[in-house]
């Protein structure tokens, strides 16, 4: 009976792991940026919704809805005010430039962070279930809300396999991740790219955001966790590969809970760390990486 | 050692910390604790200016080094009552240790990795101090039994005194012949292997000698403050206030990073009346430096006199 609560449980936070892992190496593969703001927008979007769900009365549904919009408007921001303008600043060589970004999404991750405080406080909040309930599978009780969350995390991967390989914006994202100057040479506007990749980054941190407060709650101080987290599992899936972080997010998830139900929850977030540094000894680019 | 002696930014350095040196004559004890607390993190700046102002590594975890020497001494101290020099230097060697074996296979990696590895590193010794809270008194810290000093003045002279050292050590450095074959394999690594120059042992160096700077100032503000806390030395704010110490002070000088850590902390103290809303004021002062200025407070004097 425990492994199937574990079985369960396991899959519902790694599905959120891989949605938020997805985006985080997504915006990687494409434009170079290890955006350490993750935890930022995911967090701006959880706290909206929440607010706007609770406080201002506007239903769970709409206030997810507009809890995702936030987590875009967060990444656009993040884009157009921190990483654009360094990358194409003159005041910064050019080998400096990704050490500088990294920097800079830092220090707006904090402030991100910090503004939220001042506005919200620290205190953690959960956002009610989309759909209430319990059911039985195999006899275990799950939250309905439970399985709806890996369902959506589910359907957006899906959606998003659909636009990378089916559509055409989908596959010159692709192709700008592989070679961005060959795919200027065929007449593509990078810029372009960028913003679509910068969108569905928005929508996917968003609607991880969201969910995550429906699911185990949000805070400000889950800021830089969140942000950890999603980059250990991109270093161990492999930096750049979707793939990659989707499989490692299954395997970090699922250490995790069988680490909280059977060892103790405090000792949650080592063994995932402990394969992290093994991985990073053994083989630095993880399971899948290209580099 | 004569190109050091020959430069005007060290003798300048030294008058300030002359003029600094009688500040406790006519400050009070608070303000003069502030920058005692300063001048610690001024070590700690200048140890990640050399690593990333030299050899071109963002360590985005200083306070891994810092909280390894710290929490080292801490617990020497407190659990074999060693004196308090000789528990200083055990944690710098343990310092040391770490650093090396984070080193070793961070720097076989390019690129963005290392950087998250030594993030990594302080995620995991963050974890490890709280989980073995009966050794190291989890989050809440531990106290341990010396302190340096009790007077202000003492601990103001102490911290200026080894602030000056420190700096005239690491500044020396950077304009060793080490310091310039940093410099070289920082900016353009192709081009130091080519001359010859083994970059990553350099590397390396510059990262023990990063690591043992770290880990001695971190066990001197142990001995400062009288606890060892997750809070003060292994955070990753903290390590974030390093690096933004460094970068707003201007990367690549040394002095420099000491100085940004000085004008932070004495900011920081301005603007506490702001409450919750300090760090956040501070971290957006910084995002405009980088945007803006990203040579920094003395890059930026440093360019302004060499186009005159």
């Amino acid at each position: 009976m425990l492994w199937l609560q574990i079985l369960i449980d396991g899959f519902a936070i790694s599905s959120l792991y891989a949605l938020g892992a997805i985006g985080f190496t997504l915006i990687f593969g494409v434009s170079g940026v290890l955006n350490l703001a993750h935890g930022g927008v995911m967090v701006v979007a959880a706290l909206t919704g929440w607010a706007l769900a609770s406080h201002f009365g506007l239903g769970t549904w709409l206030g997810t809805l507009v809890g995702v919009l936030a987590g875009l408007v967060s990444a656009y921001v993040t884009w157009l005010l921190v990483v654009r303008p360094i990358q194409r600043s003159r005041a910064i060589p050019s080998e400096e430039k990704e050490i500088f970004v990294l920097t800079g999404t830092l220090l707006w991750g904090i402030m991100i962070q910090e503004g939220l405080a001042y506005l919200f406080s620290d205190n953690p909040v959960t956002m009610r279930p989309l759909i209430s309930g319990v059911a039985l599978i195999g006899g275990v009780r799950t939250p309905i809300n439970e399985i709806m969350i890996a369902v959506l995390c589910w359907i957006v991967i899906g959606l998003l396999w659909l636009f990378v390989n089916r559509t055409r914006a989908g596959k010159a994202l692709l192709a700008a991740s592989m070679n961005p100057r060959g795919l200027t040479l065929l007449g593509f506007e990078l810029s372009r790219v960028y913003f679509i990749a910068w969108t569905i980054y928005g929508v996917l941190a968003g609607v991880a955001g969201v969910l995550l407060a429906s699911f185990l709650g949000v805070s400000t101080n889950n800021v830089g966790q969140l942000t950890a987290s999603a980059f250990s599992i991109v270093v161990l899936g492999g930096l750049g590969s979707v793939s990659g972080s989707l499989m490692a997010a299954y395997v970090v998830g699922y250490l995790e809970t069988l680490t909280a139900y059977l060892i103790a929850p405090t000792v949650r977030p080592l063994p995932a760390l402990l394969l992290l540094v093994l991985v990073v000894y053994v083989r630095p680019q993880g399971f899948l990486g290209r580099r | 050692m004569k190109n050091l002696f020959r430069s005007r930014m060290l003798w300048v350095a030294l008058a300030v910390a002359a003029v600094a040196a009688t500040l406790p004559w006519w400050l009070s004890a608070y303000v003069l604790g502030i920058l005692t607390l300063a001048y610690y993190f001024g070590v700690f700046s200048m140890a990640w200016d050399l690593l990333f102002g030299f050899a071109g590594e963002v360590n985005f975890g200083p306070t891994f080094l810092i909280g390894l020497g710290a929490y080292t001494a801490a617990i020497i101290d407190a659990n074999w009552g060693w004196s308090i020099p000789l528990c200083v230097i055990a944690g710098g060697l343990v310092a040391l240790v770490g650093g090396l074996l984070l080193a070793l296979p961070a720097l076989r990696l390019r690129g963005p990795y290392f950087g998250l590895v030594t993030l990594v590193a302080v995620l995991l010794l963050q974890n490890s101090i709280v989980i073995f809270a009966g050794v190291t008194g989890g989050e809440i810290g531990m106290m341990v039994p010396d302190v340096m000093s009790v007077s202000a003045e003492s601990n103001y002279w102490i911290a200026l005194a080894f602030l000056v050292i420190c700096a005239v050590l690491l500044f020396g450095l950077s304009r060793s012949a080490l310091g310039l074959i940093l410099q070289a394999s920082g900016q353009d690594p192709t081009g130091a292997q080519a001359l010859g120059f083994n970059v990553t042992r350099h590397k390396l160096v510059a990262f023990c000698v990063s690591a043992v700077f770290s880990g001695v100032a971190g066990a001197m503000l142990v001995f400062y403050q009288g606890t060892a806390s997750v809070g003060t030395v292994i955070d990753i704010g903290v390590g974030v206030q390093i690096i933004i110490a460094a970068v707003l002070g201007g990367r690549r000088t040394i002095l420099g990073a000491a100085l940004g850590a000085i004008v932070l902390i004495v900011a920081s103290e301005f603007l506490r009346p702001l409450g919750q809303l300090n760090t956040f004021v501070v971290a957006a002062v910084a995002l405009a430096v980088i945007l803006f200025f990203p040579d920094g407070l003395l890059g930026n004097l440093l360019k302004a006199k060499e186009q005159t």
